[in-house]
């Protein structure tokens, strides 16, 4: 009987064991320091986080997919640069900018999914020469000069990043919605299921009649239009960017799909554990500084708790801790 | 040592998996200079075996001795010392190195700094190759070679060391003929050399040509020995799988309906040539010939999967092409395909989500997925196809491969097909499975579907088909009525010599 | 046959031929529009060249060696930074001060054994934890980035000493040291990938690794000295470059791991393991290098160099494709 409720506990833990690691850790901050629960911490935590969540909310579709996204963080500076540049530019204005920049960016997203989806070239290296690609071109675009708004209290394009409605922080919002609306696509509609069989088996796909080269270039679009949300969050907040933005933020945004407990091999991880993944990451983060510990802290234990999650998800699956390579 | 004393001896062998009982006290011996065949249905514990033998994994209990001396297996290496080889059915060489290399891996020669003495290396190769009496050198890129000789470089491997007891894995799997007499050239040779070898193969013909005892595994127990003169194929099938499958050939008599299918001149390439056949209502038709005879790819285009070269495809008296799965699916064509895990599921999907996913778009209610809709049509094919699931929960990976393989069956069966193309139906799934789904197709048959069976097991092609295109080297070479076929003439028609004999 | 002959001479010889399209390119195109006033294949350019090359090429070969293996490093830059931290603020430490220019030597050693211990932390996580590299070093990357902001916060770590910076800018025919350093790494590492035991057994993993384990290689060792080595060449990097820059910036190196990877996957190694090449991956670091200078040289604007070398990358992989490419009769998957 305990036998049983302990295996049963093992279950859950493997199946939820980072949302599990999750409640621990809040809990325990919560008690060492309360103010770790308070409200307008919670909400600057999300906020602080909303940029790299948003972003991990697309690269878990192509993740699923059975793909990676390395050009995210070059295609993030892409977007803030020419949101900004647009928007001092008399002949497009706010009204004007967004949308142009929205365009630009998925267009560089229909060129990954093209490649990748159409011309079934691999994504690793795809988009990690998209990412060079794109930061020359971010640079070329912007002759190396980094964009401010001239006239900051002239505008209402700051209301993206610093405005909040109902007491509830804009961008927070926004990660809200976006991971609600996309959240239900994936589990919810075929094109979601599609996604998740193309991940799994690419070929069993195909053989089922799964069009896989449109679903993978649906994932790449869904990515890009993340990063351009994600780059008018972070040019709205600032009212200025560097052309070097979002650099290293690729790995970074991985990170947190993969701490959700997304499977590289493609096929697995939903976008409630990418919101958990990335949660995580931010509260480790706020609770480090709260303790008192620089920023950086956080890397050397974002790192423990990915290779962490990674190995006891892979423990459980195998039946063994240790790996049974000779 | 005398011709009695067993070149190897287990005794005993178990392995326990968590749940599966995989070998339950395996006990049998090889003597010098035989060839002893081992046997079993897939699943049966015969690779489980060897991996044991190969000190691949570790036995929970028993003894292994090779010339009557207790031996450990604690890994590969020790089994190689031992004088233990084996020859892979996958192939297990490294593409981009030299055959030299692939032949002494693990071991090659050294000379200081750890520095590769290359002169030794090519000698000692070629010195083997030489006995083998192939077209290739010691410096030759494996990844140059034919399949075949990539499967003698794997022989060539098991006599770089003096060999106490060779296993070969299926070696026949895909060689032609003329390589096939080459190996069994080898094989006598070791005899000879009084090696003891393990031959392991479902091939009737080859078991009785030539081996000299088979042991047979049935469910992870070892259930006896024969010698080869002194029985017959029904005795080991017996022993295989318990009692006897039926696979008496079909002679019943069903109403025919229209044409749905007729293929007029269909090629592809060198893959097949000049392919015209026709599949009526209610009909079975069955597709027999080795593999990389063609079958295979005649399904594969019918499907949308390759492009036709040639010729005409005309379903239900209208001719169309189609060009991708998702067109011939649209058009009522089906395809439950050759392989199960590769091509035909998600394994890391629910039972429910496999079955629907070629109609998932089609299942909903607005813009989301109707999840009573999928459970109404994955309940309907669960009944009919007795499906044994705890829940449609169930990721597909924990089902047997009879249940995995009628989850296939069933998810094209609910597309309520015009063509059911079935390729390989029961490859690698249990016996009873394996009537089953053969009841099944007939069934499908008597509804009034026009229904294709590829097979490469003459028993299952002749019990359920009622008509049976025999084919080789890409083309067909005869059909054949329920009636007039004979196993003699299908076996003549596939070896090339059909031309002649009819 | 024939035709595979040729598939492979294309194969080797594309990035060779690269580069001397480029070479032409940036001459004629120089003195054509004359957009520059001096040549571009002059000796000392080209040497410089080497030179310039050399930090992300000592990586970018232990890169090729790890890939060959079937494995990757992302943490290179990180480790990198640390070694060169490590080297400059070890000079600084009382005693080494005391001990004055023969403190210099220890101070390589230092970092050495840095790069060393990183290494070896990656490989003995993915041997043991079968936990697929990618990710293992992708969360080293992060973490030993915090290591190196922990060192000395977001300040950077000096120390000049001139004797150091002497021996780095020394030069043999005209080489530098860094240029040096990087050549001798390809010829031993070329050596040991071509000659040695250890280097067949990485190809023979890399390409199939159930096959190298049934021939009784041990794989989790040979990944775990593959990993130091990485390391190893990713702190001799810092050595060859801080011991002449005499500064480290906590943000050093960032993106070394990708652009080692584009300069491995240029020189045709295999991202799936088995295959590639260490004169490959020279001719790859030399043909980005190349754009780099050749771009400047003809009046471009810098920054359009990071847009031709992403196109040109991806270029290479869709080539690459189309060679292996079966033919009409292909299945549609």
């Amino acid at each position: 009987m305990a036998d049983t409720a302990m295996k049963s506990l093992g279950g859950v833990l493997a199946r939820q064991g980072i949302l599990v690691a999750f409640i621990l850790f809040m809990v325990g901050f919560t008690l060492w320091n309360p103010r770790f629960i308070d409200i307008d911490n919670v909400f600057g935590v999300v906020r602080s986080s909303a940029i790299l969540g948003v972003m991990a909310l697309g690269v878990t579709f192509v993740v699923i997919g059975g793909n990676l996204d390395l050009s995210v963080g070059s295609m993030l500076s892409f977007s803030a640069i020419v949101v900004l540049d647009l928007h001092e530019n008399p002949a497009f204005g706010p009204a004007l900018a967004i949308p142009a920049m929205f365009a630009m960016t998925l267009c560089l997203g229909a060129i990954n999914g093209f490649l990748i989806g159409y011309l079934r070239l691999n994504s690793l290296i795809v988009t990690l020469g998209m990412l060079s690609a794109i930061h020359g071109l971010t640079l070329t675009y912007s002759g190396g000069q980094n964009m401010d708004i001239a006239n900051q209290n002239d505008t209402w394009f700051d209301v993206f990043g610093r405005g909040s409605a109902l007491g509830i922080p804009i961008p927070v919002l926004i990660f809200a919605l976006l991971a609600a609306i996309l959240g239900i696509l994936l589990a919810k509609t075929p094109f979601g299921r599609r996604v998740y069989a193309v991940g799994g088996n690419d070929t069993a796909a195909t053989f089922s009649g799964i069009p896989r080269a449109r679903v993978v270039f649906m994932t790449y679009m869904i990515s890009a239009f993340c990063v351009a949300t994600a780059g008018l969050i972070q040019a709205s907040r600032t009212m200025g960017a560097q052309n070097t933005v979002g650099q290293g933020m690729e790995l970074e945004v991985l990170a947190a799909v993969i701490l959700g407990g997304a499977s590289l091999l493609g096929g697995s991880g939903t976008i409630f554990k990418t919101v958990i993944g990335v949660l995580i990451l931010g509260f480790i983060q706020n609770g480090l500084l709260l303790a008192g510990l620089e920023f950086y802290v956080q890397f050397v234990v974002t790192w423990i708790i990915i290779i962490l999650a990674v190995w006891l998800d892979i423990a459980t699956k195998r039946g063994k801790l240790w790996s049974p390579i000779a | 040592m005398t011709a009695d004393t067993p070149a190897l001896r287990l005794e005993g062998i178990v392995k326990t998996f968590p749940g599966v009982r995989a070998l339950d006290g395996v006990s049998f011996s090889v003597l010098p200079g035989e060839v002893h065949a081992l046997m079993g249905e897939n699943g049966a514990g015969k690779s489980t075996l060897m991996k044991v033998l190969g000190g691949i994994y570790q036995p929970d209990a028993g003894k292994i001795f090779i010339d009557e001396r207790e031996t450990e297996m604690k890994g590969p290496l020790e089994a190689k010392a031992n004088g233990v080889m084996f020859i892979h059915q996958e192939l297990s060489l490294a593409q981009e190195l030299s055959v030299a290399e692939n032949i002494y891996l693990g071991e090659l020669p050294r000379k200081s700094f750890g520095r590769v003495d290359w002169d030794t290396l090519y000698s000692r190769t070629d010195a083997i190759l030489a006995k083998l009496k192939v077209g290739f050198n010691a410096r030759t890129v494996v990844g140059e070679l034919s399949i075949a000789n990539q499967q003698m470089v794997e022989i060539a491997r098991a006599l770089t060391v003096d060999a106490k007891a060779v296993i070969f894995d299926e070696p026949t799997a895909s060689l032609t003929d003329a390589e096939k007499v080459v190996l069994f050239d080898v094989i006598e040779d070791l005899k000879r050399q009084g090696v003891g070898i393990i031959y392991i193969s479902h091939r009737m013909e080859e078991i009785f040509r030539i081996t000299d005892r088979i042991s047979v595994l049935r469910d992870g127990e070892y259930r006896g020995t024969l010698e080869t003169a002194a029985t017959n194929e029904d005795e080991i099938t017996q022993m295989m799988i318990g009692r006897s499958l039926d696979l008496s050939r079909n002679h019943e008599h069903v109403e025919l309906g229209p044409v749905a299918l007729r293929v007029e001149g269909l090629s592809c390439g060198h893959l097949f040539q000049d392919a015209t056949f026709e599949v009526r209502e209610g009909e079975v038709l069955g597709f027999y010939g080795l593999v990389g005879a063609g079958r295979t790819e005649i399904a594969e285009t019918l499907f949308g999967l390759r492009k036709p070269t040639a010729g005409r495809i005309i379903l239900k008296g209208e001719e169309v092409t189609i060009s991708s799965p998702i067109e011939a699916i649209r058009k009522g064509i089906s395809l439950v395909p050759e392989s199960r895990k590769e091509q035909g599921l998600v394994l890391g999907m629910n039972c429910r989500d496999n079955m629907t996913l070629p109609q998932v778009g089609d299942l909903t209610a607005g813009p989301f997925v109707s999840d009573g809709a999928e459970i109404s049509i994955y309940d309907q094919y669960r009944d009919r196809l007795q499906i044994k699931s705890p829940s449609w929960r169930t990721t597909v990976g924990n089902l047997s491969g009879g249940n995995q393989q009628k989850i296939v069956i069933g998810k094209w069966l609910s597309m309520r097909p015009e063509v059911l193309i079935v390729d390989e139906p029961t490859r690698g799934i249990d016996v009873g499975s394996k009537s089953e789904i053969h009841n099944l197709l007939r069934e499908l048959a008597k509804q009034g579907y026009a229904v294709i069976v590829i097979s490469s097991e003459m028993p299952e092609v002749l019990h359920v088909s009622d008509r049976i295109i025999a084919m080789y080297h890409g083309r067909i070479m005869r059909e054949f009525t329920a009636a007039e076929v004979t196993e003699d003439s299908l076996i003549h028609a596939i070896s090339g010599i059909a031309g002649d004999a009819a | 046959m024939q035709n595979d002959t040729v598939k492979k001479l294309v194969k080797n010889g594309a990035i060779w031929a690269f580069i001397v399209f480029q070479l032409v390119f940036f001459e004629v195109a120089g003195q054509w529009w004359s957009l520059s006033d001096s040549a571009f294949m002059d000796a000392d350019n080209m040497l410089l060249l080497l030179k310039q090359s050399a930090p992300i090429g000592i990586i970018a070969i232990g890169m090729t060696v790890v890939m060959i293996n079937g494995n990757i490093d992302l943490s290179v830059g990180a480790t990198y930074a640390l070694a060169g931290i490590v080297m400059l603020d070890s000079m600084n430490w009382p005693f080494m001060e005391a001990m004055g220019d023969a403190a210099i030597p220890l101070a390589w050693l230092f970092a050495l054994v840095t790069g060393c211990v990183l290494g070896l932390i990656n490989g003995v996580v993915v041997w043991k934890t079968g936990v697929d590299a990618f990710i293992v070093t992708l969360g080293a990357m992060l973490g030993y980035r915090g290591l190196v902001f922990m060192y000395n916060g977001e300040n950077p770590t000096y120390h000049l000493n001139w004797t150091m910076v002497d021996i780095a800018e020394a030069d043999i025919l005209g080489l530098q040291t860094p240029a040096i350093v990087f050549l001798a790494v390809v010829l031993i590492v070329w050596l040991v990938m071509t000659r040695t035991v250890h280097g067949r057994n990485a190809y023979a993993i890399g390409d199939n690794r159930e096959a190298a384990v049934n021939a009784g290689i041990r794989v989790g060792p040979h990944f775990v000295l593959n990993f130091v080595l990485i390391g190893f060449l990713a702190a001799l990097s810092a050595v060859a470059f801080y011991s002449g820059s005499g500064s480290v910036n906590p943000n050093d190196g960032m993106l070394f791991e990708l652009w080692a990877i584009t300069a491995v996957v240029l020189g045709g190694t295999k991202l799936t393991g088995g295959r590639g090449s260490i004169i490959g991956t020279l001719g790859g670091v030399i043909a980005i290098q190349l754009l780099r200078k050749g771009l400047g040289h003809i009046g471009a604007d810098t920054e359009t160099v990071n847009l031709v070398i992403g196109t040109i990358l991806i270029a290479v992989l869709f080539l690459d494709r189309q060679l292996n490419r079966k033919g009409a009769e292909e299945l549609k998957v």
